[in-house]
């Protein structure tokens, strides 16, 4: 047999799945053509808060081709005019009376095409009766305030939840003992995914009743479940299939309403239905990221050595809290904030409020609010240890949790598994030349002219998670592999996850290879069919390789238990004698009696033992032991035109630390991705309101994406510190450089300004906010 | 995104064109590179009954020059122009901006035509029109009219071109010894339209000093904007960065920008001071031969 090249863990096979899209031949939800399909779009509202007071359809169902409109109250006689957040809070489909952000969804308009849809739009005729918006989110919680959600009754305020963690009272007491505190407001501003492909969906009732979608969901198992509980049919009857997705980023975890409205126009009409988001719709009603009002002390002795951290926050959740969290941690986690520092004492507390804005506070890669909580204490330590006249380096490398630490228990109750910050931190000082940079920024004050130099050292928690913390409704975060080997040795392997451009089909294939010894190529990767695939919680928050990545491991395990007695059996020796070695069964000591996986396969179908079941797969549902804890650090150099305000960034190192790296090649895809990722609400993106609600940023003219032109050149570099308790020591990545980089790049910038006496500048950091710290402040 | 029914002409002459717009006063549009238009109808900003379709009249996209003019036709791309060597060489506040001008899909299919007739204040070129002191063609159901650059710009989207006219030709005067030209544009990302854009030209003499100078203004105001005041001034004066200091302060003076997500008031009359500053000298050290 020819010896293919195994493709196993380490090796930078190209992605399988690159074939197809490159050329354009990816299969995504607005590929999907069905006989007799109509199109649905959907009237939003132009208000940010008003009552509806009469919805005129004449004009839309006169237009040709509009079939039905569907308004809350037709919702409301099915009951399904409200439906469920994840976080268990609630949303509406389509409003019955009152409107509670400008772009909500107000009606639906289904025609025979998409043009006919959207004339049927623009004729429909609302009387609306606007009322004052609520929002700021401070203000919202003022008492006088007007009660937003006059639907659940007895409520008396804006107030979602207060959640807290840490010991109040010591942490008081430590900052009042510590020789110097120091205090900042930092606002993390409300940003969407963005992804290329908005949201949509087209559903489809066959003639036996059973409900088939096509859906832009990273988590196709857990939608399938929250349809049967909100629809009331039997999760038999529901198949949900994602398709290629062109990207995800979080912004496809929750159901939107555009998908109910689909789904009960195919059920009522009994044609199939298409939704395809336009790209406003999508930037102004889909659940959006962030947006969190930070206050943050940290103190330290004189010596610089860091004592205990206080936040305090308020997090603005739109209308509804339509976050995708863990139940358990309405914050997500945010108290992974203490970061790559070993505080005694630390407390933390957030406090959500509801305001006229469109709902969410998902997870924009950051997995669960770890760039909020990252941006902050990066952003702290750098003023810390200006104000002790310290090198913001040589701060971080005496307070880092070293690495005999590890097992480390955080004071707020995490325990981070691995970590060597200060190898991952001098390696992007070495790599920049960090000594010769300041030698250089001292003679460049000289001369008036601005450079900043700007570190980020991130600690990143992800792989949600262990079931005893970690559940979505209910529905506990294991996740799942089922491998099966075919008679040939070829492999068919399915999973509870799904990749939106992650590259599963690689790295899975790849895991797999590793532990079976079949070559990639011969293992085929699906996902998102919740017919075929195993029960799982979906991919976000960086968990798809430690929580379905480890099954993978686990179930290709379990084959070889089996393996190993059929290889005694061929091999006509005990099974004790049997190990696995170099990928290949062998007898114990005789490196010329083995036997392939491929041999084993097909031997499981035409000569097992006698008394054993024939064929040779197997099922994993993994539970995590632990979270992982990747780490990294990054050192941002930015000059800045003092005149404009504009800052170039000269040099961006990224050090990364993720563990066992299975695909060298994808990993730094995803540092790159995610890095850009990281650049762009740095500099560029962001969402605003004007007092009256309006959103400031509908299309790309206003909500700015990076081209390849304004985007920095990354330089990457790795260090290996593996998880101790996954099975091949990997960690997450996905989300690491988004987490990490926008530290580094404030850093770099307030560092600029130094002289100015600038302590923060919140994100984004256009360039008129530079000119105005420049210029509201004299140069010594 | 999805616009209305619309009816579709494809005339083959000007005449067969201006008919049309005549006939349909106040419903019709012309469709040049459509990279505002067809955005704006996406969005029902615009909702024309009648799209009148110029691409395929013969003859009316070319850059050429005569001993009085650069002449440009109006379905010319703005990234032809750019590409142009005689504007390369002789025009180059021209060529600046077709390279600032959205990005490289936009400059393919946009016009010059369309850039400098539609009154959107964030095009980039009706500036450096002003600041040459062009003239543009009109052809309209009574014949044809020239008007000058200056003074053809009402408000926004508003023009001396009436709704039964179509621009034909763009004609900047051939410049003489002694002459630079530079367009800056300041921008948030490639594809934005400018927070400030400045064009700028100036004629000097053998000794260094300035005979005269025309700038333009980009985006700080309701429309492309002349900086009169800042232009005279420095008629006769001697290159300094002193004088140019001046004139960007009079520049400065002549916007009126209004707030928005590129930033306020004072920062975008601060932004026109600097940019006018920087693209006076630059216009000067290629008028001294420089690049």
């Amino acid at each position: 047999m020819a010896t293919a090249p195994l493709g196993g863990i380490g090796v930078s096979v190209p992605r399988k799945e690159d074939a197809r899209f490159i050329r354009g031949k990816g299969n995504y939800v607005d590929d999907v053509q069905l006989p007799g399909m109509l199109f649905l779009d959907i009237v939003r509202s132009p208000y940010a808060y008003a009552k509806i007071l009469a919805i005129h359809k004449e004009k839309t169902l006169a237009v040709p081709g509009v079939l039905a409109v569907i308004t809350g109250k037709d919702l409301e006689a099915a009951k399904l005019s409200w439906m469920p957040t994840l976080m268990s809070d609630t949303q509406m489909v389509l409003p019955t009376d009152t409107v509670m952000f400008q772009g909500q969804e107000v009606v639906g308009v289904v025609a025979t095409d998409r043009y006919a849809a959207a004339d049927g739009v623009a004729a429909m005729e609302i009387d609306y009766e606007p009322m004052t918006p609520v929002i700021d989110p401070f203000k919202a919680l003022d008492p006088g305030a007007p009660v937003l959600r006059t639907d659940k009754p007895g409520r008396k305020d804006n107030h979602i939840w207060h959640w807290e963690v840490g010991d109040k009272d010591g942490t008081a007491q430590a900052l009042k003992e510590s020789d110097v505190v120091i205090k900042e407001k930092i606002y993390i501003p409300r940003i969407h995914v963005s992804s290329i492909e908005t949201c949509g969906c087209v559903a489809q009732v066959d003639s036996m009743g059973k409900l088939t979608v096509w859906l832009t969901t990273q988590a196709p198992h857990a939608i399938r479940t929250v349809f049967a509980l909100v629809s009331g049919l039997p999760e038999n009857q529901i198949r949900i299939i994602s398709p290629d997705i062109g990207g995800g980023f979080g912004g496809k975890v929750p159901v939107y309403p555009g998908y109910v409205i689909a789904v009960v126009a195919a059920l009522t009409t009994g044609h199939p239905v298409k939704f395809i988001e336009d790209r406003t719709g999508n930037l102004t009603s889909d659940s959006f990221a962030r947006d969190y009002h930070i206050e943050a002390e940290i103190g330290a002795t004189k010596d610089g050595r860091l004592t205990a951290l206080r936040v305090k926050t308020l997090a603005d959740h739109g209308y509804t809290d339509a976050a995708a969290n863990p139940s358990k941690f309405p914050a997500g986690m945010f108290h992974v904030i203490t970061g790559s520092y070993p505080f005694k004492k630390a407390f933390v507390e957030v406090d959500a409020v509801y305001t006229n804005k469109p709902p969410g506070g998902i997870a924009y890669r950051c997995s669960f609010r770890v760039t909020e909580a990252v941006h902050a204490i990066e952003r702290l330590i750098d003023i810390l240890a200006h104000q002790l006249k310290m090198d913001p380096a040589e701060f971080r490398l005496k307070n880092f949790i070293p690495p005999e630490a590890f097992p480390f228990p955080s004071v707020l109750g995490w325990t981070y598994d691995s970590g060597n910050y200060a190898g991952a931190l001098k390696k992007a000082m070495e790599i920049i030349d960090y000594a010769g940079l300041r030698k250089e920024q001292v003679e460049k004050r000289k001369r008036g002219e601005l450079m900043g130099i700007g570190i980020s050292s991130f600690t990143e928690i992800v792989g949600a998670g262990p079931s005893k913390d970690f559940d979505i409704l209910g529905i506990k975060m294991f996740d799942s592999a089922e491998v099966r080997i075919h008679p040939t040795g070829k492999v068919l392997a399915r999973f509870g996850t799904k990749s939106q451009g992650q590259g599963h089909e690689t790295t899975y294939a790849q895991i797999l290879a590793e532990e079976l010894g079949i070559p990639v190529e011969g293992i085929s990767v699906e996902e998102g069919d919740t017919d075929t695939a195993p029960y799982g919680l979906g991919t976000y928050a960086s968990r798809s390789t430690p929580t379905a990545g480890a099954a993978a491991v686990i179930a290709a395990r379990k084959i070889r238990e089996k393996g190993a007695k059929i290889a005694a059996h061929l091999l006509e020796v005990s099974p004790d004698d049997i190990e696995w070695v170099d990928h290949k069964f062998q007898v114990k000591g005789v490196p010329g009696k083995s036997k392939t996986m491929a041999d084993v396969a097909f031997a499981a179908y035409t000569n097992h033992p006698q008394g054993m079941e024939a064929g040779l797969e197997a099922v994993d549902y993994y539970d995590p032991p632990n979270m992982t804890y990747p780490f990294g650090s990054y050192i941002a150099v930015v000059d800045i035109d003092k005149e404009t305000g504009q800052i170039k960034t000269r040099r961006f190192v990224a050090v990364d630390d993720c563990g066992t790296i299975i695909n060298p090649m994808i990993v730094d895809g995803q540092i790159h991705g995610g890095l850009t990722m990281g650049f762009a609400p740095s500099m560029l993106e962001e969402i605003q309101y004007d007092a009256d609600g309006n959103n400031k940023a509908t299309s790309f003219l206003e909500y700015l994406l990076p081209t390849a032109v304004e985007t920095p050149h990354w330089e990457t570099a790795k260090t290996t510190t593996p998880s101790p308790h996954h099975p091949i020591g990997a960690k997450g990545v996905g989300e690491s450089a988004t987490v990490g980089a926008p530290p580094a790049f404030v850093n770099a910038v307030v560092d600029a300004l130094e002289p100015y006496g600038v302590t923060n500048i919140d994100i984004p950091l256009s360039s008129y906010k530079i000119w105005q710290a420049i210029h509201s402040k004299d140069p010594p | 995104m999805y616009p209305p029914n619309f009816e579709y002409y494809v005339p083959s002459t000007v005449e067969e064109a201006v008919g049309l717009l005549d006939q349909h006063q106040g419903d019709a549009k012309i469709l040049a590179g459509g990279q505002s238009l067809i955005a704006m109808m996406k969005l029902r900003l615009a909702q024309p009954a009648i799209l009148v379709d110029i691409n395929r009249i013969p003859n009316l996209a070319y850059v050429r020059e005569d001993d009085k003019f650069l002449r440009i036709g109006a379905t010319t791309r703005t990234a032809e122009l750019s590409r142009s060597t005689i504007v390369q060489a002789r025009y180059p506040i021209l060529s600046d901006a077709g390279r600032e001008i959205a990005d490289p899909i936009v400059r393919n299919r946009g016009t010059v035509g369309g850039n400098v007739s539609h009154g959107d204040p964030g095009n980039d070129l009706p500036a450096c029109l002003l600041a040459m002191g062009a003239e543009f063609e009109i052809h309209g159901p009574k014949g044809i009219r020239t008007l000058p650059a200056r003074g053809f710009y009402q408000d926004t989207f508003v023009t001396s071109v009436a709704t039964n006219e179509m621009m034909t030709e763009i004609r900047v005067p051939r410049p003489g010894a002694g002459t630079g030209s530079a367009y800056s544009k300041m921008e948030r990302k490639v594809g934005d339209f400018a927070t400030v854009g400045v064009g700028a030209r100036v004629v000097v003499d053998s000794s260094g000093k300035i005979l005269n100078a025309g700038i333009g203004l980009t985006n700080v105001g309701p429309t492309a904007i002349y900086a009169t005041a800042a232009s005279d001034f420095l008629a006769g004066k001697t290159d300094s960065d002193a004088v140019l200091a001046q004139a960007a302060v009079l520049a400065r003076d002549a916007s009126a920008p209004s707030p928005d997500n590129r930033g306020p008031v004072d920062f975008k009359k601060d932004m026109v001071r600097i940019w006018t500053r920087r693209t006076l000298r630059k216009a000067l050290d290629r008028a001294k031969g420089g690049k």
